[in-house]
C-alpha cells in the first residue's frame, strides 16, 4: 500500500511529476552517452583489432601502423621467419602508398583521382572485406599485363569505374614535369569495404608485390606493416618480445599494448565523459531532491497524520524514497531511449571525422553501459530521497498538526 | 506491509490488555449484540465487538489514568504552561468530551492522550501502558493499535480511495489484503458509506470525508477513539450526522474521547471535561454531579 500511495502521490501532480521526469530524462540520456563514449570507441577499435584475428602487428621501429610513411626493409625475409615460429599460423605484409587512379576512358594525367593504396596477400589479408567481383592478384604479373584491383565504394564514385574497367593507375607524381611514376595498367575487378579506412574513403587493394615494383626502389621489399596471426593459447607477449629482439627493424605491437596506447590517447575523452557524466547524475540527483523535497513540504500534515495513526517512521522514508526512486526509473528508461537516440546522431557527426575508420564507432551501445547508468540513476534517486525523507519522518506529529490546524 | 511484524505481535498482547475485541480474522460483516435485532449493514456493531466481548465487561479498570499531567512549551525565556497538573480517570466504553476556551490546553491533552506528544511532567497510563515510558517505535505501535484518531480537517490521504484510506492502518498493521479489504468495506457500511468506497476524499463531501476518517480510525479495533474537533469543518446538519454517528459508535463500546466547542457535540458526550488555563474546572457526568478527580 505504500507503494500504491508514493504512485498516487507522484500522479496527484502529473504535469510537475512529468517534468521532472523529463528532466531526469534528459539527464539520464546524458550519462548513458557519456558512460557509452567512455568505453564505446575503446571498444569498437578493440573489435576492429581482434576481427580478423591478427593479434600481432608489426611496424617501422618506433611508429604506429601507418601513423607515418616509414616502411620496413627485408619484408620477405621477416615474413618467413615469422613463418617459421611454430606458434604462427598465418603472416600478412602490407605496403602502404599513394595512388593516382585515371578515370576510365582517360590517360594518366587527365582527370586522375588520388587515393591510398595497399599491397596485399589476399590469401591471408585482414584489412578489406570484398563485396563484390573477384579478389584482387595473389602475385605480381608481368609488368605490361593488368592487374587485378579492388576499390573502395568511394574510389569507385570518385572514378566512374565499373567492375571490370581498365584503368591507369601510378603510384608517384612529379608536379613538374606532370610526369607519373610507376604507371600500370590495372583491371578493376572486385569491391570491398576497408576496415581500417573511414567511410567513403578512396581506397584500393593490389597485389603486394605489384605495388612493390610500382614504387621501384623505394618499395623493394618493403612493408608498412606485417601482421600476425598466432595460433591458439599462443604466447602471443612472447611472441612479441621475440620479435622486438630478432627483428630490430621493426617495433611489435599486441593487441593488449595497443589497447594500452588507445587508452593513453583516449584518456581525455574518457575523462570528459566522465565529468561530464558526474555532472548530469548530479543535476539528476539535485531536481529530483528539490521536487521530492517540495512535495514532501507540502504535505507535512499528511505525512504527520500517517505517523499520527501508527504509520511507523521507516514506512514514510520508504514511501518518499520509492516517490524518488520512481521518478529516476521513468526518467532512466525515457532517458535511455532519448541517449540511443542523440548518440545515433551525434555517432554520425564524429564518424565524418578526417582519417577515422569507419567502424569505429564513438557511442557503442552495450547492455553494460545502460545497466550502469540505470545503477547509477536509482542509486542518485535513492540518495535524492534522503533529506526529503529524513525530513518526512522526523517531523514533530504533534506540532506539525497543530501548525497545519492554525494555517 | 503485508506481512505481520515482531514488534505488531508485541502489540498484539497490548492490544489485548487493552480489551478483548472481536476476532482479527473475521473481517467479515461485523458482530451483532446479543439479542440485537438483524439490522442494516449500516448499524452493525462493528465498533461494538469491544462491548460485546465478555472480558470488557469484566474489567473494571479504567482504560486512561491520568495523573498530575504538565506540558510545557519552551517559548523565549518564559516557557508557556499549556498543561499544569491534569489528573483523571476514564473508564472503558466512556464518552467523554473535553471542553473550553481556546487555549485552554485541550488539544495538548489530547496529543497527550494520542501519544503524538510527550508531557513534561506526570503521567499518562493508557490499557496498562504508561506513555512517557514508550521509546518513538512502540509509541508508533500502540497508536496503530491502541488509539484512533479523528482530525477536525479529516486528513484523508488525497491519493487513496475511501476504501484505501480505511485500509491503511490495517495494513501497517500487517493484516492480509482478504481481510481488511472486508473490513474496510463492513465499516465503510457502518458509517454509511458503502457505496463510496471507491471514491477519492475530493470527490466526498466534508461529512462523508469525516465519516471515512471515522471507518479509518476504526479500523484496527482501537481501545481508545481520540477525535479533535470532529465537527469543527461541517455544517450543522452534517455535524449533527457525526454526532449521531458517535453516540452510536459508543452506544456500541467504543470509548471516546472529543475535544469539541460544539456544545450539542458536548451535551451528546457521558461526561464534559471544562479545562480553562491548563487545569481541569469542572468534571462531571450528564446524568449526575461533578466527578471526584483523583489525586
Amino acid at each position: 500500500m505504500i507503494l500504491t500511495l508514493a504512485l498516487r502521490t507522484l500522479a496527484r501532480h502529473r504535469v510537475r511529476t512529468l517534468l521532472a521526469v523529463a528532466g531526469v530524462a534528459v539527464s539520464a540520456a546524458m550519462l548513458l552517452d557519456m558512460v557509452m563514449l567512455s568505453s564505446g570507441m575503446r571498444q569498437s577499435f578493440r573489435a576492429l583489432l581482434v576481427e580478423q584475428g591478427f593479434q600481432l602487428r608489426l611496424a617501422p621501429r618506433g611508429t604506429l601502423p601507418f601513423d607515418t610513411e616509414a616502411t620496413m626493409a627485408d619484408a620477405s625475409a621477416t615474413v618467413a621467419r615469422l613463418r617459421a615460429r611454430p606458434e604462427v599460423e598465418r603472416v600478412s605484409a602490407v605496403l602502404g602508398s599513394q595512388l593516382h587512379v585515371a578515370r576510365p576512358g582517360s590517360a594518366a594525367g587527365e582527370g586522375t583521382v588520388t587515393a591510398f593504396a595497399i599491397g596485399i596477400d589476399p590469401r591471408v589479408q585482414g584489412d578489406y572485406e570484398l563485396l563484390d567481383g573477384r579478389d584482387a592478384d595473389t602475385a605480381a604479373a608481368r609488368a605490361d599485363a593488368p592487374v587485378h584491383v579492388v576499390f573502395s565504394d568511394g574510389l569507385l564514385a570518385a572514378t566512374g569505374a565499373r567492375l571490370g574497367d581498365t584503368v591507369q593507375v601510378a603510384v608517384g607524381h612529379d608536379p613538374q614535369l606532370r610526369a607519373f611514376a610507376g604507371q600500370r595498367r590495372a583491371i578493376v575487378s572486385g569491391r570491398a569495404r576497408f576496415r581500417f579506412l573511414a567511410e567513403g574513403q578512396r581506397a584500393a587493394a593490389i597485389a603486394l608485390p605489384a605495388l612493390q615494383a610500382m614504387r621501384g626502389t623505394d618499395g623493394h621489399d618493403r612493408a608498412s606493416v606485417i601482421m600476425v596471426r598466432t595460433r591458439a593459447g599462443a604466447d602471443v607477449e612472447a611472441l612479441r618480445q621475440w620479435v622486438d629482439r630478432a627483428v630490430p627493424q621493426a617495433t611489435a605491437i599486441s593487441t593488449e599494448l595497443a589497447m594500452r596506447q588507445v587508452d593513453e590517447r583516449l584518456s581525455y575523452f574518457r575523462q570528459l565523459a566522465f565529468i561530464l557524466g558526474s555532472v548530469s547524475l548530479v543535476v539528476g540527483f539535485l531536481l529530483v531532491t528539490t521536487l521530492v523535497t517540495v512535495s514532501v513540504n507540502e504535505r507535512v500534515g499528511e505525512i504527520a497524520v500517517l505517523r499520527a495513526i501508527g504509520v511507523a517512521r521507516r514506512r514514510v522514508v520508504w514511501q518518499i524514497l520509492l516517490e524518488s526512486v520512481a521518478i529516476m526509473i521513468a526518467g532512466a528508461a525515457l532517458g535511455l531511449l532519448l541517449g540511443l537516440v542523440t548518440a545515433r546522431y551525434l555517432n554520425g557527426i564524429l564518424a565524418d571525422f578526417p582519417g577515422l575508420p569507419a567502424a569505429i564507432d564513438f557511442f557503442l551501445f552495450q547492455p553494460r553501459a545502460a545497466w550502469t547508468a540505470l545503477g547509477l540513476l536509482v542509486a542518485a534517486g535513492v540518495l535524492a530521497g534522503i533529506y526529503p525523507s529524513w525530513r518526512g519522518a522526523s517531523l514533530p506529529i504533534a506540532r506539525t498538526l497543530r501548525q497545519e490546524a492554525v494555517g | 506491509m503485508s506481512e505481520r511484524r515482531p514488534e505488531d505481535e508485541a502489540w498484539a498482547a497490548t492490544d489485548r490488555d487493552a480489551g478483548p475485541r472481536s476476532a482479527r480474522g473475521a473481517g467479515g460483516p461485523p458482530r451483532q449484540h446479543d439479542g440485537e435485532a438483524s439490522a442494516p449493514a449500516s448499524h452493525h456493531s462493528v465498533a461494538g465487538d469491544i462491548a460485546a466481548s465478555p472480558r470488557a465487561r469484566d474489567d473494571r479498570a479504567p482504560l486512561v489514568v491520568v495523573r498530575d499531567l504538565a506540558r510545557d512549551y519552551p517559548m523565549g525565556a518564559e516557557p508557556v504552561h499549556a498543561l499544569r497538573g491534569v489528573s483523571f480517570d476514564i473508564d472503558r466504553g466512556d464518552y467523554c468530551a473535553i471542553v473550553g476556551p481556546s487555549g485552554c490546553g485541550k488539544s495538548t491533552l489530547l496529543n497527550l492522550l494520542g501519544v503524538i506528544d510527550r508531557p513534561s511532567r506526570g503521567t499518562i497510563t493508557i490499557a496498562g501502558r504508561e506513555s512517557a515510558r514508550m521509546r518513538d517505535a512502540e509509541a508508533t505501535a500502540f497508536r496503530l493499535h491502541t488509539i484512533g484518531f479523528v482530525f477536525q480537517r479529516f486528513y484523508l490521504m488525497p491519493a487513496l480511495t475511501a476504501l484505501e484510506n480505511v485500509e491503511l492502518p490495517m495494513a501497517e498493521a500487517g493484516r492480509g489484503r482478504r481481510e481488511r479489504l472486508a473490513r474496510a468495506r463492513a465499516l465503510l457500511d457502518y458509517v454509511g458509506l458503502g457505496a463510496r468506497g471507491g471514491h477519492r476524499p475530493a470527490q466526498l463531501s466534508g461529512g462523508e470525508q469525516q465519516r471515512v476518517a471515522i471507518a479509518r480510525a476504526l479500523a484496527n479495533e482501537p481501545a481508545l477513539l481520540l477525535a479533535d474537533e470532529p465537527t469543527g469543518e461541517l455544517d450543522a446538519r452534517t455535524g449533527r450526522e457525526i454526532i449521531d454517528l458517535f453516540a452510536r459508535l459508543n452506544a456500541d463500546g467504543t470509548t471516546i474521547v472529543v475535544v469539541t466547542h460544539d456544545e450539542q457535540l458536548a451535551r451528546a458526550a457521558r461526561r464534559v471535561i471544562h479545562m480553562r488555563d491548563g487545569i481541569v474546572v469542572d468534571d462531571r457526568r450528564a446524568d449526575a454531579g461533578p466527578l471526584e478527580h483523583a489525586p
